[in-house]
């Protein structure tokens, strides 16, 4: 189990919090930290780093450093270079220049870069990458083909709203009527995103900042076991202001075949009740859709 | 401005009716794609089979004109076989270069065909010199196209930093307001995406539905945008629908509105920019005809000295509403 970064603008008291309690409570394998959506909110984090590093090194968690995503000026790319040099710790690459920048050390090529085929797995394992987590829009049956022709770790997202889009413009900013440069920091104001509703009030997107994501929380409770059989190693769990330890205890209790996924998943239900669950994706099918029913979409259609 | 270097115009052409209303009225270059998944304009009755473009190539080349292959969606694993055939068959009818996205092909065009000019396509959203440098070192690539999310300074300070590598950059058309290749969100609603299909919003996830009030557009059942009676129905394109966060009903992510830099060329030029590009392969050869001859117009003026011409363009912009995008930084 990985835990992915918090890709929200919580407040830096609040995220160091967070992440103490993962460190002493959640049964996960590694932890993500880094800002991956908008440079302008890592000086905040920054103090807290090597503290939540030590409490979650010490509990035995490995901590993998997570880059930005979008990469525009100069001071971002400082950034990014001096992430890359990190010893001691993964570093996880969410644009292709910060793998460019790893390149000849182990790395995780984050879900934001595209590796859609066995081609672009290879040149990626070839500079370094001793992980990868895929791209949200892949199906079941690409995921298997990615995860049997790899030495790589393939990691797929499993749990919470998942990252569709990135922008340069600032969604959350523009809503309340700010530009990006004086946005004073409005995304703090949805810690799990902004809702977007369509004209009709029906739930279709959430906004964080310059990043767009789904409305529904993904839950891949039902897929665990067959994506573990098709040779995914690692599951990403997105946080969200829920009781992640023990979202990632429900997750790691159906991955050791402990729990039935309908019994977890209902149990979801009752952590995040507001939450509207996906699985469409991992199903060949539209994101935001829900399917329970393996004959109405099977995950590996043919075999 | 003779010191400066003529930027190439290059002009989209989804028919072979289209490439030629280009050429004539103009154009440097022409890029096109081929009539399946492979490119990012994947739509019915639109692009060119094998013998299209041959004799698309030979039109353009006894003009002087050149001819660009899109080869730019993301090869799903397991099915590689058409994105190299199309490349493979790209360069065997000569043309002029490549336009790739996805590092794997990226490397299956180098390897295979290490002669072949290659052009890193927008859907690659390579933003910044280390991933430009990334693609030209272990790929040769020559040119990339810049994703629509960097101002014209920002240009202006990218292009030195990564020479002998080209840009292009986008002039005229639709704008993805997303940076490119990194936008999942028609998958989201209708399971087809640009990366991996080569379509955004497509036409057969679209409803137009009459309410009491007007007609709604519908994207995979998701209302886009609505309309009142005697009012147009846009197309629901996504990210240019109207959306309600936290009370207030909004375009919130950006209007209906088409990219023109018509007045910007002389500083794009500044810039250093190798060549321009005109979005709208899925469009008709009167609309690129019209827009090819402005920009034709625009660029030998801008070259010239000459103030920029004044062309009004609105008939043919979405809603007939303009924007100059990322370029300017209040955009964001």
């Amino acid at each position: 189990m990985t835990l992915g970064p918090v890709l929200f603008n919580w407040s830096p008291e609040a995220w160091r919090d967070f992440h103490f309690r993962i460190a002493d409570e959640a049964d996960v394998d590694t932890v993500c930290l880094g800002e991956v959506v908008c440079s302008k909110r890592l000086p905040f984090l920054m103090p807290h780093f090597p503290d939540v590093i030590e409490r979650l090194t010490k509990a035995g968690k490995e901590v993998v450093l997570s880059s930005l995503a979008l990469i525009m000026t100069d001071r971002e790319l400082e950034q990014a270079r001096e992430l890359a040099a990190t010893e001691g710790l993964l570093v996880e690459a969410n644009d292709v220049s910060v793998a460019s920048l790893r390149a000849g050390r182990p790395f995780v090529v984050g879900p934001m870069v595209n590796v859609y085929n066995e081609g672009t797995l290879a040149a990626f394992e070839e500079m370094g990458a001793s992980r990868v987590c895929l791209p949200a829009e892949l199906p079941a049956p690409v995921i298997k083909i990615l995860a049997e022709g790899t030495k790589a770790e393939i990691e797929v997202q499993a749990f919470g709203r998942l990252p569709l889009a990135i922008s340069a413009r600032c969604y959350a900013a523009r809503a309340r009527n700010l530009a990006k440069d004086s946005c004073q920091y409005v995304c703090n104001l949805d810690p799990d995103g902004m809702e977007v509703d369509t004209l009709d009030d029906e739930p279709f997107l959430a906004v964080n900042g310059t990043q767009t994501m789904s409305y529904h929380y993904l839950n891949l409770l039902f897929e665990l076991t067959a994506l573990r059989k098709a040779g995914v190693k690692r599951f990403r769990l997105w946080p969200q202001t829920v009781d992640m330890v023990a979202v990632a205890a429900l997750f790691r209790a159906v991955a050791n075949g402990a729990m039935d996924p309908a019994e977890a998943s209902a149990r979801l239900t009752g952590l995040c009740p507001d939450a509207e669950f996906a699985n469409g994706y991992i199903r060949g099918r539209e994101g935001h859709v829900f399917i329970d029913d393996d004959g109405d979409a099977p995950l590996f259609p043919g075999d | 401005m003779s010191d400066l270097e003529r930027p190439e115009l290059v002009c989209p052409a989804g028919t072979p009716a289209a490439l030629q209303s280009a050429v004539d009225a103009g154009a440097d270059a022409v890029y096109l794609g081929f009539r399946d998944e492979t490119n990012a304009r994947n739509f019915p009755g639109l692009n060119f089979n094998r013998k299209e473009l041959e004799a698309g190539i030979a039109y353009a080349h006894e003009r002087g004109a050149k001819i660009l292959v899109a080869i730019n969606t993301f090869p799903r694993a397991g099915t590689p076989e058409i994105w190299h055939k199309a490349v493979d068959d790209a360069v065997t009818l000569g043309a002029d270069a490549l336009i790739l996205a996805d590092i794997g092909l990226i490397g299956y065009a180098a390897r295979t065909h290490p002669q072949a000019r290659l052009h890193l396509s927008v859907q690659a959203a390579a933003s910044n010199p280390e991933s430009i440098r990334f693609y030209a070192e272990r790929f040769g690539v020559r040119r990339v196209v810049l994703p629509r999310v960097l101002t014209v300074q920002e240009i202006a300070a990218l292009n030195p930093r990564i020479r002998p590598v080209e840009t292009e950059v986008f002039v005229f058309g639709g704008l993805c307001v997303m940076a490119e290749g990194r936008c999942a969100l028609s998958s989201y609603a209708t399971g087809r995406s640009p990366n991996m299909n080569g379509v955004c919003s497509p036409a057969g996830h679209v409803r137009y539905v009459e309410t009491a009030e007007g007609i709604s557009s519908e994207l995979g059942g998701f209302t886009i945008n609505r309309f009142g009676r005697g009012e147009q129905a846009g197309y629901p394109t996504l990210c240019k629908g109207r959306f309600q966060a936290h009370g207030k009903t909004s375009y919130l992510f950006e209007e209906p509105t088409s990219l023109n830099t018509l007045a910007m060329l002389p500083d794009l030029i500044k810039a250093g920019v190798t060549a321009f590009k005109i979005e709208g392969r899925q469009r008709g050869r009167a609309y690129v005809g019209a827009v090819v001859r402005a920009f034709r117009a625009g660029v030998d003026a801008a070259l010239a000295g000459k103030p920029m011409p004044e062309i009004n363009l609105d008939d043919i912009t979405e809603g007939g509403r303009q924007t100059t995008g990322a370029y300017e930084r209040a955009w964001r």
